[in-house]
């Protein structure tokens, strides 16, 4: 490679190469493995169940050219989502999985808020190391995290025992395999997804304003309400919704925690698929549930591209 | 009127907040570290210390097996992510604007939020349609794609906050781009990628529900192992190994806060 003697044209057609290579790299990858597959669950979602190899028809044929294509067209069907429109199993599940969402985000903000708000209040020089501390248990495997309140929440368990010991209740209370447990499993595993945008807002706060409010003869709680809170909005927002959409769809948590009788959505559809085999029907309640979780999944992005800097 | 009276000029409201934060955090980790070294079968009665089950642990081929299973895929799939979410980042931050770009942040930053189990069969779907083999490699690869945009995003932010004017000097004193983005924004960016790194890691060691559908017979991650255990119920073996990943991951995040204190000091020094 030549550096200095290179001539302009030369120099900018290459430049334009590996611009085009940055971007069509990561854009092929992510068109064949995010894209596509998403494209193939919403075909297989109109599909049909068949007892074959793959469990569905139709099967599109592209070496049987357009009468193949007809075909594979005339072939589909909406029957999976009317099952799961019609079907109270399904539509109970959808409504839990966003009402657990819903509580779960709103017990999060109860508790993130005041925890990034103390971090963000913390000498300066304290901060990096307090801010590592709510991301550590995030990097020690979430099923530990889980597992850890089995022992806790079990009949025998130790929150059991506390309470015995200390004469709050005569005998074991069920905690696991109920809602509690579950939104105390979701709740502990998402706090620092909550916590980190809170705290990145609410660092970047002018404490003057607060300062200033009080000086002005403003109340506490009227300075934060009218002061802190919207200007750390951004931050409520994005964790919010980096909750709100991931808890919504979450199987391991409900599945370990929860009991066997209400399931939420990502147990429908791990059953759906798992154990009734039935790819067709798990594919449109994929879809439904991607389709319910749009707004939000858009609101975030547009979000998340503001934040950083990005129109 | 605020009250200064607590530790270090926090308030006493913000300090107990942050320790009560905190102790909610680390309390049942630390019971599960503690119940590991439990001499007792029945998990919830103390019955001494003693390391029984990490001996038992070094007998269970399966759970070994699956161990390095897992380390081997994380560290496959968070290298492949860290070359790929780096482009990605670089194609958001410095190549300006072109065609399709809100679909290309779009699909970048989409999985950051995507249920779990919609990614999961959605890849699944695509290896059985490609009639791929499925095991180690399809694991391998959707795991690169979950983790690359977390690496993007912390990429991302490290390059939107340093000073493009180096890069342009660079390129101004006739460095070929690729050879300015060797010589010149990669070292600068290196942090953030070995973050990245880190993170692509953990996420692909710590994952069940995407492992679960994208592998085939022969290829049983440390998770999956550890969910079927579970399932069964609460066993003091399971506490073992627990203790040992976070104590592995105690032992990387030092090392790492330790080689960015050296980082930092060597450009201090720099200065």
């Amino acid at each position: 490679m030549t550096h200095a003697g290179t001539p302009p044209r030369r120099d900018k057609s290459r430049r334009d190469w590996g611009r085009r290579l940055v971007i069509l790299i990561p854009a092929v990858w992510l068109a064949v493995f995010f894209l596509v597959p998403c494209l193939i669950v919403l075909k297989i979602s109109l599909s049909q169940t068949a007892i074959a190899q793959p469990p569905y028809v139709p099967v599109l044929d592209l070496a049987a050219g357009w009468p193949g294509l007809r075909d594979f067209i005339a072939g589909l069907s909406l029957d999976s989502y009317k099952l799961i429109g019609s079907d109270w199993l399904y539509l109970t599940s959808y409504l839990r999985s966003l009402s657990i969402a819903a509580l779960s985000t709103f017990i999060l903000l109860l508790i993130g808020y005041p925890l990034a708000y103390g971090i963000a209040r913390a000498p300066r020089r304290l901060q990096p190391f307090l801010v590592m501390a709510v991301f550590l248990p995030f990097l020690t495997a979430f099923l530990i995290r889980i597992y850890a309140w089995i022992n806790i929440l079990q009949r025998e368990g130790l929150l059991n025992d506390m309470l015995i010991a200390l004469g709050i209740v005569g005998e074991p209370l069920v905690w696991l395999a109920t809602d509690t447990a579950v939104i105390v499993g979701i709740v502990y595993s998402y706090l620092p997804f909550m916590v980190l945008p809170l705290y990145a807002s609410l660092e970047k706060m002018d404490e003057s304003l607060i300062e200033a409010a009080a000086d002005l003869g403003a109340p506490q709680w009227k300075a934060f309400w009218l002061i802190t809170v919207p200007l750390s909005a951004s931050g409520i927002f994005a964790g919010a919704l980096l909750c709100f959409i991931p808890i919504a769809g979450e199987f391991v948590i409900p599945d370990l925690l929860g009991g066997s009788d209400a399931l939420m959505i990502g147990q429908t559809l791990w059953t759906e698929f798992f154990q009734n085999k039935d790819w067709p029907v798990a594919s449109a309640v994929a879809i439904a549930l991607l389709i319910v979780l749009l707004a939000p999944i858009l609101i975030y992005q547009h979000v998340q591209m503001r934040a950083l800097g990005d129109r | 009127m605020r009250s200064r009276s607590g530790i270090g000029g926090m308030s006493r409201f913000n300090v107990t907040s942050v320790a009560l934060g905190l102790a909610f955090l680390y309390l049942p980790i630390a019971i599960l570290v503690i119940y590991s070294f439990n001499a007792s079968r029945l998990v919830t009665v103390w019955g001494g210390w003693s390391t029984r089950w990490y001996v038992a642990l070094l007998h269970d081929q399966a759970m070994l097996e699956a161990a390095w299973t897992s380390l081997r895929i994380a560290a496959l799939s968070a290298t492949a992510a860290s070359v790929l979410g780096t482009l990605a980042a670089v194609a958001l931050v410095r190549a300006g604007r072109f065609r399709g770009r809100t679909m290309f942040s779009g699909m970048v930053y989409a999985p950051l939020v995507m249920p779990e189990v919609i990614t999961g069969l959605s890849l699944l779907l695509l290896f059985v349609a490609l009639d791929a083999a499925r095991g180690f490699w399809t694991v391998t690869i959707a795991h690169t794609t979950v983790t690359l945009s977390f690496v993007t995003v912390v990429v991302q932010s490290r390059l939107l906050s340093f000073d493009r004017s180096l890069e342009e000097a660079a390129m101004d004193l006739g460095c070929p781009p690729l050879k300015t983005f060797l010589t010149v924004t990669l070292p600068l960016i290196f942090p953030a990628v070995a973050a990245g790194w880190m993170l692509a890691f953990t996420l692909s060691f710590d994952d069940l529900v995407i492992a679960t559908f994208s592998t085939g017979p022969g290829a049983t991650t440390l998770p999956m192992r550890i969910y079927s255990e579970v399932r069964l119920g609460v066993k003091p073996e399971i506490n073992a190994i627990c203790t040992i990943m976070i104590a592995m991951v105690a032992v990387g995040v030092v090392a790492a806060s330790l080689l960015a204190k050296r980082g930092e000091l060597a450009k201090a020094r720099a200065a």
